[in-house]
Protein backbone atom coordinates (compact mmCIF):
# COMPACT_ATOMS: atom_id res chain seq x y z
CA UNK A 1 0.00 0.00 0.00
CA UNK A 2 2.84 2.50 0.94
CA UNK A 3 4.86 1.84 -1.83
CA UNK A 4 1.72 2.99 -4.47
CA UNK A 5 3.92 3.79 -7.71
CA UNK A 6 3.00 7.54 -8.47
CA UNK A 7 1.85 6.43 -12.10
CA UNK A 8 -1.62 4.33 -10.07
CA UNK A 9 -1.98 7.74 -8.57
CA UNK A 10 -2.40 9.18 -12.13
CA UNK A 11 -4.42 6.75 -13.23
CA UNK A 12 -7.07 7.05 -10.77
CA UNK A 13 -7.08 9.92 -11.18
CA UNK A 14 -7.75 10.31 -14.55
CA UNK A 15 -10.46 7.47 -14.18
CA UNK A 16 -11.93 9.69 -11.47
CA UNK A 17 -12.13 12.71 -13.70
CA UNK A 18 -14.00 10.68 -16.34
CA UNK A 19 -16.17 9.45 -14.17
CA UNK A 20 -17.11 13.01 -12.84
CA UNK A 21 -17.38 14.13 -16.11
CA UNK A 22 -19.71 11.42 -17.40
CA UNK A 23 -21.97 12.08 -14.45
CA UNK A 24 -22.06 15.65 -15.25
CA UNK A 25 -22.73 15.12 -18.93
CA UNK A 26 -25.67 13.06 -18.02
CA UNK A 27 -27.23 14.72 -14.87
CA UNK A 28 -27.36 18.49 -15.94
CA UNK A 29 -29.78 19.70 -18.70
CA UNK A 30 -27.35 23.25 -19.12
CA UNK A 31 -25.37 23.16 -22.36
CA UNK A 32 -22.27 25.05 -20.70
CA UNK A 33 -22.50 22.34 -18.09
CA UNK A 34 -22.33 19.63 -20.22
CA UNK A 35 -19.19 21.04 -22.09
CA UNK A 36 -18.00 21.14 -19.02
CA UNK A 37 -18.24 17.58 -18.54
CA UNK A 38 -16.64 17.02 -21.21
CA UNK A 39 -13.73 18.77 -20.81
CA UNK A 40 -13.31 16.67 -18.11
CA UNK A 41 -13.40 13.61 -19.18
CA UNK A 42 -10.69 14.74 -21.81
CA UNK A 43 -8.53 15.94 -19.47
CA UNK A 44 -9.17 12.40 -17.40
CA UNK A 45 -8.13 10.98 -20.62
CA UNK A 46 -5.13 12.62 -20.89
CA UNK A 47 -3.85 11.85 -17.14
CA UNK A 48 -4.67 8.31 -17.92
CA UNK A 49 -2.69 7.64 -21.12
CA UNK A 50 0.53 9.33 -19.77
CA UNK A 51 0.11 7.24 -16.55
CA UNK A 52 0.30 4.37 -18.75
CA UNK A 53 3.95 6.01 -20.42
CA UNK A 54 5.28 6.17 -17.12
CA UNK A 55 8.45 3.66 -16.19
CA UNK A 56 9.37 2.81 -12.54
CA UNK A 57 11.70 5.61 -11.29
CA UNK A 58 11.56 7.25 -14.77
CA UNK A 59 12.54 10.42 -15.92
CA UNK A 60 11.36 13.26 -18.30
CA UNK A 61 12.67 11.64 -21.53
CA UNK A 62 14.86 15.21 -22.30
CA UNK A 63 18.89 13.67 -22.45
CA UNK A 64 20.91 16.74 -20.25
CA UNK A 65 23.55 16.10 -17.54
CA UNK A 66 20.78 14.33 -15.21
CA UNK A 67 19.76 11.58 -18.10
CA UNK A 68 23.14 11.02 -20.08
CA UNK A 69 22.22 9.51 -23.77
CA UNK A 70 23.79 5.93 -22.34
CA UNK A 71 20.84 5.55 -19.46
CA UNK A 72 18.39 6.89 -21.64
CA UNK A 73 16.52 3.86 -22.86
CA UNK A 74 16.47 2.55 -19.35
CA UNK A 75 15.72 5.42 -16.89
CA UNK A 76 12.88 7.84 -19.07
CA UNK A 77 9.59 7.33 -19.45
CA UNK A 78 7.69 6.56 -22.82
CA UNK A 79 7.81 9.46 -25.06
CA UNK A 80 5.28 7.89 -27.05
CA UNK A 81 2.62 8.29 -24.52
CA UNK A 82 3.71 12.42 -24.00
CA UNK A 83 3.58 12.45 -27.67
CA UNK A 84 0.45 11.08 -28.53
CA UNK A 85 -1.04 13.32 -25.29
CA UNK A 86 0.01 16.75 -26.90
CA UNK A 87 -2.33 15.44 -30.17
CA UNK A 88 -5.15 14.49 -28.02
CA UNK A 89 -4.93 17.86 -25.76
CA UNK A 90 -4.75 19.82 -29.38
CA UNK A 91 -8.29 17.93 -30.81
CA UNK A 92 -9.82 18.40 -27.74
CA UNK A 93 -9.10 22.01 -27.24
CA UNK A 94 -10.85 21.89 -30.67
CA UNK A 95 -13.81 19.88 -30.09
CA UNK A 96 -14.22 22.24 -26.97
CA UNK A 97 -13.98 25.18 -28.76
CA UNK A 98 -16.82 24.28 -31.46
CA UNK A 99 -18.83 23.37 -28.91
CA UNK A 100 -19.01 26.33 -27.32
CA UNK A 101 -19.43 28.35 -30.35
CA UNK A 102 -22.66 26.08 -31.21
CA UNK A 103 -23.85 26.90 -27.70
CA UNK A 104 -23.46 30.71 -28.21
CA UNK A 105 -25.36 30.20 -31.67
CA UNK A 106 -28.02 28.14 -29.94
CA UNK A 107 -28.42 30.78 -26.79
CA UNK A 108 -28.85 33.55 -29.88
CA UNK A 109 -31.89 31.66 -31.60
CA UNK A 110 -33.54 30.01 -28.35
CA UNK A 111 -32.96 32.30 -25.67
CA UNK A 112 -31.86 29.59 -23.33
CA UNK A 113 -29.16 27.20 -22.76
CA UNK A 114 -31.11 24.02 -21.34
CA UNK A 115 -30.79 21.01 -24.02
CA UNK A 116 -34.88 21.10 -22.76
CA UNK A 117 -35.53 23.34 -25.20
CA UNK A 118 -33.61 21.41 -28.19
CA UNK A 119 -36.56 18.40 -27.99
CA UNK A 120 -37.50 19.11 -30.91
CA UNK A 121 -34.92 18.85 -32.70
CA UNK A 122 -34.67 15.04 -31.62
CA UNK A 123 -35.77 12.13 -33.65
CA UNK B 1 -35.80 6.17 -12.57
CA UNK B 2 -33.41 8.38 -15.33
CA UNK B 3 -30.95 9.28 -12.20
CA UNK B 4 -31.18 5.35 -10.73
CA UNK B 5 -29.60 4.53 -14.50
CA UNK B 6 -26.87 7.22 -14.44
CA UNK B 7 -25.81 5.96 -10.77
CA UNK B 8 -25.65 2.62 -11.64
CA UNK B 9 -24.06 3.34 -15.39
CA UNK B 10 -21.32 5.23 -13.16
CA UNK B 11 -20.88 2.58 -10.46
CA UNK B 12 -20.29 0.08 -12.94
CA UNK B 13 -17.67 2.01 -14.92
CA UNK B 14 -15.97 2.63 -11.26
CA UNK B 15 -16.04 -0.54 -10.64
CA UNK B 16 -14.20 -1.29 -13.90
CA UNK B 17 -11.89 1.46 -13.62
CA UNK B 18 -10.99 0.40 -10.08
CA UNK B 19 -10.26 -3.19 -11.33
CA UNK B 20 -7.84 -2.23 -14.05
CA UNK B 21 -6.19 0.66 -12.42
CA UNK B 22 -5.55 -2.12 -9.26
CA UNK B 23 -4.25 -4.37 -12.04
CA UNK B 24 -2.47 -2.10 -14.09
CA UNK B 25 1.09 -3.29 -14.06
CA UNK B 26 4.12 -0.09 -14.16
CA UNK B 27 6.57 -1.01 -16.62
CA UNK B 28 10.46 -1.04 -15.71
CA UNK B 29 11.54 0.27 -18.95
CA UNK B 30 9.56 1.92 -21.54
CA UNK B 31 8.09 -0.36 -24.65
CA UNK B 32 10.65 -1.80 -27.24
CA UNK B 33 9.34 1.28 -29.65
CA UNK B 34 9.37 4.03 -26.82
CA UNK B 35 13.52 2.62 -25.96
CA UNK B 36 14.70 2.92 -29.91
CA UNK B 37 13.06 6.50 -29.81
CA UNK B 38 14.52 7.41 -26.72
CA UNK B 39 18.20 6.15 -28.20
CA UNK B 40 17.39 7.30 -32.11
CA UNK B 41 15.96 10.87 -31.56
CA UNK B 42 19.03 12.00 -29.28
CA UNK B 43 21.86 10.39 -31.86
CA UNK B 44 19.96 10.62 -35.15
CA UNK B 45 18.34 14.16 -34.96
CA UNK B 46 20.11 15.74 -32.51
CA UNK B 47 17.60 16.71 -30.40
CA UNK B 48 17.46 16.47 -26.61
CA UNK B 49 13.95 16.56 -26.16
CA UNK B 50 12.24 13.29 -27.69
CA UNK B 51 9.08 14.03 -27.45
CA UNK B 52 9.50 17.31 -29.55
CA UNK B 53 11.67 15.05 -31.82
CA UNK B 54 9.03 12.57 -32.31
CA UNK B 55 6.43 15.51 -32.87
CA UNK B 56 8.28 17.39 -35.45
CA UNK B 57 10.57 14.47 -37.30
CA UNK B 58 9.16 11.39 -36.85
CA UNK B 59 5.61 12.49 -36.68
CA UNK B 60 5.77 15.44 -38.67
CA UNK B 61 3.01 14.44 -41.05
CA UNK B 62 0.76 13.81 -38.05
CA UNK B 63 1.58 17.25 -36.67
CA UNK B 64 0.29 18.74 -40.01
CA UNK B 65 -3.07 17.20 -39.54
CA UNK B 66 -3.49 18.53 -36.08
CA UNK B 67 -2.48 22.32 -37.65
CA UNK B 68 -4.85 21.42 -40.07
CA UNK B 69 -7.53 20.63 -37.06
CA UNK B 70 -6.90 23.87 -35.64
CA UNK B 71 -7.51 25.83 -38.62
CA UNK B 72 -10.17 24.10 -39.72
CA UNK B 73 -11.62 25.27 -36.10
CA UNK B 74 -10.58 28.65 -36.57
CA UNK B 75 -12.64 28.61 -39.71
CA UNK B 76 -15.35 27.04 -38.52
CA UNK B 77 -15.76 29.57 -35.31
CA UNK B 78 -15.79 31.86 -37.70
CA UNK B 79 -18.60 30.12 -39.63
CA UNK B 80 -20.59 29.44 -36.65
CA UNK B 81 -20.04 32.78 -34.77
CA UNK B 82 -19.89 35.42 -37.65
CA UNK B 83 -23.75 35.73 -38.63
CA UNK B 84 -24.78 36.09 -34.41
CA UNK B 85 -22.39 38.55 -33.71
CA UNK B 86 -23.40 40.71 -35.86
CA UNK B 87 -27.09 40.10 -34.95
CA UNK B 88 -25.54 40.23 -31.32
CA UNK B 89 -23.67 43.75 -31.61
CA UNK B 90 -27.14 45.75 -33.21
CA UNK B 91 -29.07 44.27 -30.04
CA UNK B 92 -26.06 45.77 -27.31
CA UNK B 93 -26.58 49.25 -29.05
CA UNK B 94 -29.13 49.60 -26.61
CA UNK B 95 -27.57 48.53 -23.39
CA UNK B 96 -25.01 50.59 -21.35
CA UNK B 97 -21.39 50.81 -22.97
CA UNK B 98 -19.54 48.71 -20.74
CA UNK B 99 -17.51 49.45 -18.39
CA UNK B 100 -13.63 50.42 -18.67
CA UNK B 101 -10.68 47.94 -17.03
CA UNK B 102 -9.21 49.78 -13.83
CA UNK B 103 -5.64 51.24 -14.28
CA UNK B 104 -4.54 48.31 -11.86
CA UNK B 105 -5.65 45.59 -14.69
CA UNK B 106 -4.94 48.39 -17.14
CA UNK B 107 -0.71 48.95 -16.16
CA UNK B 108 -0.33 44.77 -14.78
CA UNK B 109 -1.59 44.26 -18.27
CA UNK B 110 1.50 46.38 -19.74
CA UNK B 111 3.90 44.86 -17.41
CA UNK B 112 2.70 41.32 -18.24
CA UNK B 113 2.28 41.63 -21.81
CA UNK B 114 5.93 41.68 -23.01
CA UNK B 115 6.95 38.63 -20.35
CA UNK B 116 4.38 36.76 -21.70
CA UNK B 117 6.00 37.23 -25.21
CA UNK B 118 9.47 36.60 -23.87
CA UNK B 119 8.12 33.44 -22.09
CA UNK B 120 7.03 32.49 -25.30
CA UNK B 121 9.66 32.92 -27.56
CA UNK B 122 11.55 31.19 -25.28
CA UNK B 123 9.13 28.04 -24.85
CA UNK B 124 9.32 28.11 -28.47
CA UNK B 125 12.69 28.17 -29.47
CA UNK B 126 14.31 26.07 -26.72
CA UNK B 127 11.52 23.40 -27.74
CA UNK B 128 14.33 20.93 -28.92
CA UNK B 129 16.39 21.37 -25.83
CA UNK B 130 13.81 21.53 -22.65
CA UNK B 131 9.84 20.94 -22.11
CA UNK B 132 8.36 22.71 -24.16
CA UNK B 133 7.86 23.32 -28.31
CA UNK B 134 5.52 24.98 -31.09
CA UNK B 135 2.17 24.35 -29.50
CA UNK B 136 2.90 24.96 -25.68
CA UNK B 137 4.36 28.29 -26.86
CA UNK B 138 1.85 29.11 -29.18
CA UNK B 139 -1.10 28.39 -26.21
CA UNK B 140 1.25 31.02 -24.27
CA UNK B 141 0.70 33.37 -27.20
CA UNK B 142 -2.76 32.67 -27.17
CA UNK B 143 -2.90 33.60 -23.23
CA UNK B 144 -1.15 37.03 -23.90
CA UNK B 145 -3.73 37.58 -26.34
CA UNK B 146 -6.24 36.89 -24.22
CA UNK B 147 -4.90 39.04 -21.57
CA UNK B 148 -4.74 41.79 -23.76
CA UNK B 149 -8.48 41.39 -24.88
CA UNK B 150 -9.80 41.47 -20.94
CA UNK B 151 -7.64 43.90 -19.57
CA UNK B 152 -7.07 46.25 -22.64
CA UNK B 153 -10.48 46.02 -24.94
CA UNK B 154 -9.99 49.13 -26.96
CA UNK B 155 -6.28 48.04 -28.68
CA UNK B 156 -7.70 45.98 -31.64
CA UNK B 157 -7.10 42.70 -32.58
CA UNK B 158 -6.68 42.85 -36.20
CA UNK B 159 -8.06 39.37 -37.27
CA UNK B 160 -6.81 39.90 -40.99
CA UNK B 161 -2.94 39.88 -39.93
CA UNK B 162 -3.18 37.29 -37.87
CA UNK B 163 -4.82 34.79 -40.21
CA UNK B 164 -2.76 35.83 -42.82
CA UNK B 165 0.25 35.23 -40.41
CA UNK B 166 -0.93 31.86 -39.66
CA UNK B 167 -1.22 30.89 -43.22
CA UNK B 168 2.30 32.16 -44.12
CA UNK B 169 3.88 30.07 -41.21
CA UNK B 170 1.51 26.49 -42.44
CA UNK B 171 3.06 27.41 -45.86
CA UNK B 172 6.49 27.61 -44.69
CA UNK B 173 6.11 24.62 -42.53
CA UNK B 174 4.54 22.13 -45.29
CA UNK B 175 7.60 23.33 -47.55
CA UNK B 176 9.81 22.65 -44.59
CA UNK B 177 8.32 18.87 -45.15
CA UNK B 178 8.94 18.97 -49.01
CA UNK B 179 12.32 19.91 -48.28
CA UNK B 180 12.73 16.72 -46.16
CA UNK B 181 11.50 14.65 -48.78
CA UNK B 182 13.75 16.66 -51.28
CA UNK B 183 17.00 16.98 -49.80
CA UNK B 184 17.08 14.49 -47.00
CA UNK B 185 15.59 10.97 -46.57
CA UNK B 186 11.72 11.65 -45.93
CA UNK B 187 8.57 14.05 -45.20
CA UNK B 188 9.60 16.21 -42.92
CA UNK B 189 13.12 14.61 -42.12
CA UNK B 190 14.98 17.18 -40.02
CA UNK B 191 18.35 16.54 -41.20
CA UNK B 192 18.14 19.04 -43.96
CA UNK B 193 20.35 21.28 -41.80
CA UNK B 194 23.31 20.84 -40.36
CA UNK B 195 23.01 18.99 -36.63
CA UNK B 196 25.38 21.41 -35.04
CA UNK B 197 26.90 20.71 -31.58
CA UNK B 198 24.16 18.74 -29.04
CA UNK B 199 21.69 20.87 -26.78
CA UNK B 200 23.05 24.42 -28.07
CA UNK B 201 20.02 26.33 -29.69
CA UNK B 202 20.89 26.07 -33.36
CA UNK B 203 21.07 22.57 -33.73
CA UNK B 204 19.28 19.52 -34.34
CA UNK B 205 18.77 20.46 -38.19
CA UNK B 206 15.26 22.14 -38.95
CA UNK B 207 13.61 21.39 -35.60
CA UNK B 208 14.20 24.79 -34.54
CA UNK B 209 12.87 26.37 -37.17
CA UNK B 210 9.78 23.87 -37.54
CA UNK B 211 9.01 24.88 -33.81
CA UNK B 212 9.09 28.18 -34.45
CA UNK B 213 7.08 28.02 -37.49
CA UNK B 214 4.13 25.67 -35.47
CA UNK B 215 4.48 28.50 -32.24
CA UNK B 216 3.25 31.21 -34.36
CA UNK B 217 0.55 29.23 -36.53
CA UNK B 218 -0.59 27.81 -33.37
CA UNK B 219 -0.30 31.07 -31.75
CA UNK B 220 -2.37 33.03 -34.38
CA UNK B 221 -4.92 30.23 -34.63
CA UNK B 222 -6.32 30.11 -31.07
CA UNK B 223 -5.90 34.31 -31.22
CA UNK B 224 -8.52 34.22 -33.99
CA UNK B 225 -10.54 31.61 -32.18
CA UNK B 226 -10.63 33.65 -29.13
CA UNK B 227 -11.23 36.83 -31.01
CA UNK B 228 -13.98 35.57 -32.84
CA UNK B 229 -15.88 35.01 -29.51
CA UNK B 230 -15.54 37.99 -28.11
CA UNK B 231 -17.37 39.37 -31.34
Amino acid sequence: MFDLPISKLVLGTGFLLILIGLWGMLTHRNILRIIIGFSLIDTGIHAVIVSLGYVAGGTAPIIDRALPIQEASTRAVDPVASALVVTAIVIGLSVTAMMLAYAVRLYDSKKTLSIDALADSKW
Amino acid sequence: MRHAFVVLAITLLGVLFAGIDANVIVRDVATPLGQSLLTLVPRDLGAPNVVTGILLAYRGFDTIGEVAVLFMVAAGVGLVLGESNQRRRKVDATLPPAQPATEIVENGARILLPMIAIFAAYIIMNGHLSAGGGFQGGAVIASGILLLLLALPKVGVDLAFLSATESIAGILFVLAGVAGLVFASGFFDSRILPLGTFGSLFSAGSIPILSLLLGIKVGCELGVIIVRFRG
